[in-house]
C-alpha cells in the first residue's frame, strides 16, 4: 500500500513507484503532443497578468504546502478557506448591483425596481460632479450631471434618493471617496430625519483615497490631510455607527487601470495596511477598528488567477494583521470582501457575449468566497445599463446560486494542485511588492514617486500589445469578427435637461436655507479642518443639516487643506 | 516642415479620471515615432486647444468615458475655430455611442475610436491625416 503523507501536514504526499511509472509515461506522451501556438491560436503559457503557467500541476507543485500553517479550516486563520466555516451553505452572498444616473429621483425609482426584483442591497454610484466635489450648477459639471451616477448636491437630494426605502433594514454602498465624508454625513442626517438612529445604520463607503492617487484619479485633497479625514471617519463609526463597514479598500479600480491580478492584490492590500497603521498612529487599539475594514475587488477573466487571488488576499492579511499589527480579535484577522466583475474585459463588440463573460468572472468570485458581488450588465461598455440589461445580470447571479450547486460545498477547488500553487504565487508576488513599497518609504511616498502609476501604465500597455498581436484572443474583436455589426440602439441617455433642472434645484436650495446657520457650520468645520483633536464628523453632520451644498463644504475644507495636482506619468 | 516627427496631444477633458485608454495612446503613438504631449487630466477645452497652439501640433486625440463627450468635443471645436487653429487635426474616443459619433463627426471630430479599436488603426489615423496637415500639398 502507497505510504501515506510523509509530512504529517502536507498536501504534496510521497509519491510511489507506481505514481513516478505514470508520471513518466504521461511526460513521453505528453511530449509527443502539438500544442496550438501562435498569434490566434489562444494557447498561452501564462496568466492574463503574466504569471507564468506549467501545463500541469502535481503534488510536488505544492509540496512545501502546509495544512494547517497554509489552508486550515474555513473559519481558521489563515482563511485560505474562507471567513466562514459553512462557507455560502449558512448564507449566500450578498447581491449587489451598483446603480445611479441622473437625478435622485430618477434613480431611487432604479432601486425600488432592484429591490423588487430581489436585489439584497443598495449601492450607490455618483456622477463626476459628486465624486469631485463640485455642485451641479459648477462651470467644472458642464456635461457631467448625472451621466455616470447620480447628482447629489446637499441632503435634500439625499432625502429624495432613500424615498420610501427602510434605512433602517436595507445595507447601503457608497462609492465615493474625496468627499466621502460629506456623503456619510449625508446619510446619517438622512436616516435621523426618517427617526432612525445612525447605530442602526449598516453598509459600507468607499473612502479609500489611496487607490484615487494610485488609479482612480477622483482626488480632491491632498494625500497627508486627507489621511486625517479618513482616520476622523474611523474614529466617528467605530463610536458612533458599529454596524458600518467606515471603509472598502479597493483594487477594483486599480485593475479597471490595467494593472495586472498580483499588483491588483498587493497595491490593494498595502493601501489597507497603510490605514490600519493611520489609526494606529492615531492612538486606536487595532481591534477597536480592523473587524469593520471591508475590500473589494475585481473579478476578470482569467479564472483560477483570480480565485487564487481572493484566496491569497484572505492568507495574506490575516497574517499580516495578527503577526505585524498584532490584532488579537480574529475578525480583526479576516478579509471580507466585495467583488465586481471586470468592467475592462466588456467588449462594445458583439455586446451580448458579456453576459457570458460576467458569468464567469462572477462564478471565479463566489469559488474564491466573496461576501457580496455586483455583475455588470452587457451594454455598460456602451452606456448607461437599461433595466432589462440590469435585470439578465441580476439573474445571472440568481442562476449561480441556486442552479450551479457551486455554493453548497464549502471552498470546493481547495486542495486543488493548480489553485493552491497559483494561491502561494500571488502571495509571493505580493509580499515581493510590499518590499518595495517599503523602499519608497510607504504607500504615499511610492504615489508621490509614481510607483504605482508607471507600473499600472506598463501592465496595461504590455496587456493591450497582446490583444494587438493576437497572442491573447478576445472574442468579437479581434477574433470571430463579425463584419457589419450594428450595434444596439436602445442605450440609456442621460438629457441635457437633467442638467439644467439639477443645476436650477440647488439655486433654489441656496435661496430659501437659512444662510446663518449655513455660514455658522461652514466657520465651525474649517475651525475643526485646523484642530486635528476635533473630529470633523459631527461638523460636517451640522453642515449637511443646515443645506449647505457639497461644492461649498469642499471649499471650505480646501481652503485649510489644499488641492491635490498629479504629476501625469505615461 | 515635414521634416520633424508629427507632434500630437492626448487630452483628457472635464472631471473624468479615466486615463488607460488616453496613456495606452500616448504610449502607442510615442512608439510610432511621433512626439506625444499628454495633458494629464481635468483640462478645460480653453487650455487644450491653448496647449496644442504653443505646441505647434498637428493632432489633439481626446479620451472621455464620461458621459460628458456631446458637451466637450464641442467646445474643443469651438475653441480650435475660434483660436484660428481649425487645421489642427481633432479625432478621440471613449465610450461614446454610434449615433453620437456620427453627430460628433458631423461637427467636425475627425474620427471616434470606440472601445476594442485596434491601436494600429488609430496609428495609421493619425499619421495619414496629421502627415497631411505638414505636407498640405502632397
Amino acid at each position: 500500500m502507497a505510504k501515506m503523507i510523509e509530512r504529517p501536514s502536507g498536501l504534496g504526499a510521497q509519491t510511489t513507484p507506481a505514481y513516478e511509472e505514470q508520471r513518466r509515461r504521461w511526460e513521453e506522451a505528453s511530449a509527443k503532443g502539438r500544442p496550438r501556438s501562435g498569434p490566434g491560436s489562444g494557447a498561452v503559457d501564462r496568466t492574463i497578468s503574466d504569471v507564468p503557467l506549467k501545463k500541469i500541476y502535481d503534488p510536488a507543485d505544492v509540496a512545501d504546502l502546509d495544512l494547517a500553517r497554509d489552508l486550515a479550516w474555513p473559519g481558521e486563520y489563515p482563511y485560505a478557506r474562507g471567513i466562514h466555516p459553512n462557507g455560502y451553505r449558512d448564507r449566500l452572498w450578498t447581491m449587489r448591483q451598483f446603480a445611479g444616473f441622473g437625478t435622485a429621483k430618477q434613480t431611487n425609482e432604479r432601486y425600488h425596481f432592484l429591490l423588487a426584483q430581489g436585489q439584497h442591497g443598495l449601492s450607490v454610484a455618483f456622477d463626476m460632479p459628486t465624486l469631485m466635489g463640485y455642485d451641479s450648477d459648477a462651470p467644472q459639471s458642464r456635461g457631467e450631471v448625472g451621466k455616470c451616477g447620480v447628482a447629489i448636491d446637499s441632503l435634500a437630494d439625499m432625502e429624495v434618493l432613500f424615498d420610501g426605502i427602510d434605512m433602517g433594514e436595507i445595507t447601503t454602498s457608497m462609492t465615493i471617496n474625496g468627499p466621502a465624508c460629506i456623503a456619510l454625513a449625508q446619510y446619517v442626517a438622512a436616516a435621523e430625519k426618517k427617526g432612525i438612529p445612525r447605530a442602526k445604520l449598516g453598509g459600507t463607503i468607499q473612502a479609500d483615497i489611496l487607490k484615487e492617487y494610485i488609479a482612480q484619479k477622483e482626488w480632491i485633497f491632498p494625500p497627508r490631510p486627507h489621511m486625517r479625514i479618513i482616520v476622523d471617519m474611523i474614529a466617528f463609526c467605530t463610536s458612533e455607527m458599529p454596524k458600518w463597514n467606515t471603509i472598502s479598500i479597493s483594487g477594483y479600480h486599480i485593475r479597471e487601470a490595467g494593472s495586472t491580478a498580483a499588483q491588483e492584490l498587493a497595491f490593494t492590500l498595502a493601501d489597507g495596511f497603510a490605514y490600519v497603521e493611520a489609526a494606529m498612529a492615531a492612538g486606536m487599539d487595532v481591534d477597536s477598528f480592523a473587524p469593520r475594514l471591508s475590500f473589494f475587488f475585481n473579478s476578470h477573466l482569467d479564472f483560477f488567477e483570480e480565485i487564487a487571488k481572493f484566496r491569497a488576499a484572505r492568507r495574506i492579511y490575516a497574517r499580516h494583521m495578527r503577526e505585524k499589527y498584532g490584532a488579537r480579535d480574529p475578525r480583526s484577522w479576516q478579509l471580507r470582501f466585495h467583488t465586481q466583475t471586470a468592467g475592462c474585459s466588456a467588449t462594445a463588440q458583439q455586446p451580448e457575449n458579456n453576459i457570458v463573460r460576467v458569468a464567469f468572472e462572477a462564478m471565479a468570485a463566489v469559488l474564491g468566497g466573496t461576501q457580496s458581488l455586483h455583475t455588470n450588465s452587457m451594454d455598460e461598455v456602451l452606456a448607461l445599463p437599461t433595466e432589462k440589461s440590469v435585470e439578465i445580470a441580476l439573474r445571472t447571479q440568481q442562476v449561480l446560486a441556486y442552479e450551479t450547486n457551486v455554493t453548497n460545498v464549502v471552498d470546493p477547488l481547495g486542495g486543488s494542485y493548480y489553485v493552491e500553487a497559483l494561491t502561494d504565487e500571488m502571495e509571493r508576488q505580493a509580499e515581493a511588492y510590499f518590499e518595495q513599497i517599503a523602499e519608497y518609504g510607504g504607500v504615499i511616498e511610492a504615489i508621490e514617486s509614481g510607483f504605482f502609476q508607471r507600473e499600472i501604465a506598463e501592465a496595461s500597455y504590455r496587456y493591450q500589445r497582446s490583444i494587438e498581436t493576437r497572442e491573447r484572443i478576445i472574442v468579437g474583436v479581434n477574433a470571430f469578427v463579425k463584419e457589419d455589426e450594428t450595434l444596439p440602439a436602445d442605450l440609456l441617455k442621460i438629457t441635457e435637461e437633467t442638467e439644467r433642472g439639477q443645476a436650477r434645484s440647488v439655486a433654489d436650495l441656496r435661496g430659501r436655507r437659512d444662510d446663518a446657520a449655513v455660514a455658522r457650520s461652514i466657520e465651525r468645520l474649517r475651525a475643526a479642518c485646523r484642530d486635528p483633536q476635533d473630529n470633523l464628523m459631527p461638523h460636517l453632520i451640522d453642515c449637511v443639516n443646515a443645506y449647505c451644498t457639497e461644492g461649498e463644504i469642499v471649499e471650505a475644507m480646501a481652503s485649510v487643506y489644499g488641492r491635490y495636482v498629479e504629476r501625469a506619468v505615461i | 516642415m515635414g521634416e520633424r516627427p508629427l507632434r500630437v496631444i492626448i487630452a483628457k477633458a472635464g472631471l473624468d479620471g479615466h486615463d488607460r485608454g488616453a496613456k495606452v495612446i500616448a504610449r502607442a503613438l510615442r512608439d510610432a515615432g511621433m512626439e506625444v504631449i499628454y495633458t494629464g487630466l481635468f483640462q478645460t477645452p480653453e487650455q487644450i486647444v491653448q496647449t496644442a497652439i504653443q505646441e505647434d501640433a498637428d493632432g489633439i486625440g481626446l479620451s472621455i468615458l464620461s458621459g460628458a463627450h456631446m458637451t466637450l468635443f464641442p467646445l474643443v471645436v469651438e475653441q480650435l475655430r475660434a483660436q484660428d487653429a481649425g487645421d489642427v487635426v481633432f479625432f478621440g474616443g471613449g465610450t461614446i455611442p454610434p449615433d453620437d459619433a456620427a453627430r460628433l463627426k458631423e461637427l467636425g471630430v475627425r474620427e471616434i475610436f470606440t472601445p476594442g479599436a485596434p491601436l494600429q488603426d488609430i496609428v495609421d489615423f493619425v499619421r495619414r491625416e496629421c502627415g497631411k496637415r505638414q505636407s498640405p500639398v502632397a
